[in-house]
């Protein structure tokens, strides 16, 4: 027997503070039980919403709290999350990956987190539109 | 998360239990800040640890850099999953990781 789950797509807007973190994290693993999605990948999705999640409610909004759109589509064997922003415009697909080769010493801490969204999610971009932020990762499981 | 603390002279052992995350990361940023106190041999136990994110990696990073000046630091029970995250970041070459 060969079965299919049809594409399902969520969204749920959430105010761009780093302290809603377990409300997003809580958001992802509902949709992600929908599908099955192994632990294994699970964790290193929601390292990856967390890196792009803290990123927008660090950075996009210096001025006030602003609102963070985030949209889970499950479909068969794979998983693409789309974090959308009002805030500055910021790519961070051009900033450059940490010299993970220094000692404890030398090390600085930033760079980090987008270095293990790259490393992990199958895809991962940025575009800039309508005023917004879109950065979408997806995951094949 | 949780944090179990147990302390002998100068040897402290720390274990974390649940996501060293951002909403967690600054509860054991705590410990390291404060009670490294007269520590010579540090040891972070991972067993129930299910994942770090880089805010978790930030508070290691400044746990380690403290114990070079004072001792030793180890983790141990780190599972497949974290261990990658440490290979990926360079982590495994400033951390000292006890092998299963």
């Amino acid at each position: 027997m060969f079965s299919f789950k049809a594409m399902e797509k969520t969204t749920k807007i959430f105010d761009a503070k780093p302290d809603m973190l377990d409300k997003v994290i809580a958001f992802a693993e509902e949709e992600m039980s929908k599908i099955d999605v192994p632990l294994k990948d699970q964790m290193k999705i929601n390292v990856s919403l967390e890196e792009l999640f803290v990123n927008v409610a660090h950075y996009a909004y210096p001025d006030g709290v602003g609102t963070a759109e985030i949209t889970i589509t499950t479909e068969d064997r794979k998983i693409t999350i789309e974090i959308k922003d009002s805030g500055i415009p910021f790519n961070p697909l051009l900033a450059a990956d940490p010299d993970i080769s220094l000692s404890a010493e030398d090390r600085g801490i930033g760079g980090l987190g987008i270095l293990m969204v790259k490393k992990t999610m199958d895809e991962f971009t940025y575009r800039y539109e309508n005023s917004f932020n879109i950065n979408t990762i997806s995951k094949l499981f | 998360m949780n944090i179990l603390r147990n302390r002998e002279d100068g040897k402290f052992t720390v274990a974390l239990e649940g996501r060293l995350d951002t909403t967690t990361a600054p509860e054991f940023e705590k410990v390291v800040a404060g009670e490294l106190g007269g520590v010579t041999d540090f040891v972070i136990d991972f067993e129930k640890l299910e994942y770090v994110s880089s805010a978790g990696l930030r508070v290691l990073l400044m746990a380690q850099k403290s114990m070079n000046k004072q001792g030793t630091m180890v983790i141990r029970n780190v599972n497949d999953d974290i261990m990658e995250v440490f290979e990926m970041t360079g982590f495994s070459g400033v951390l000292t990781i006890e092998e299963n």
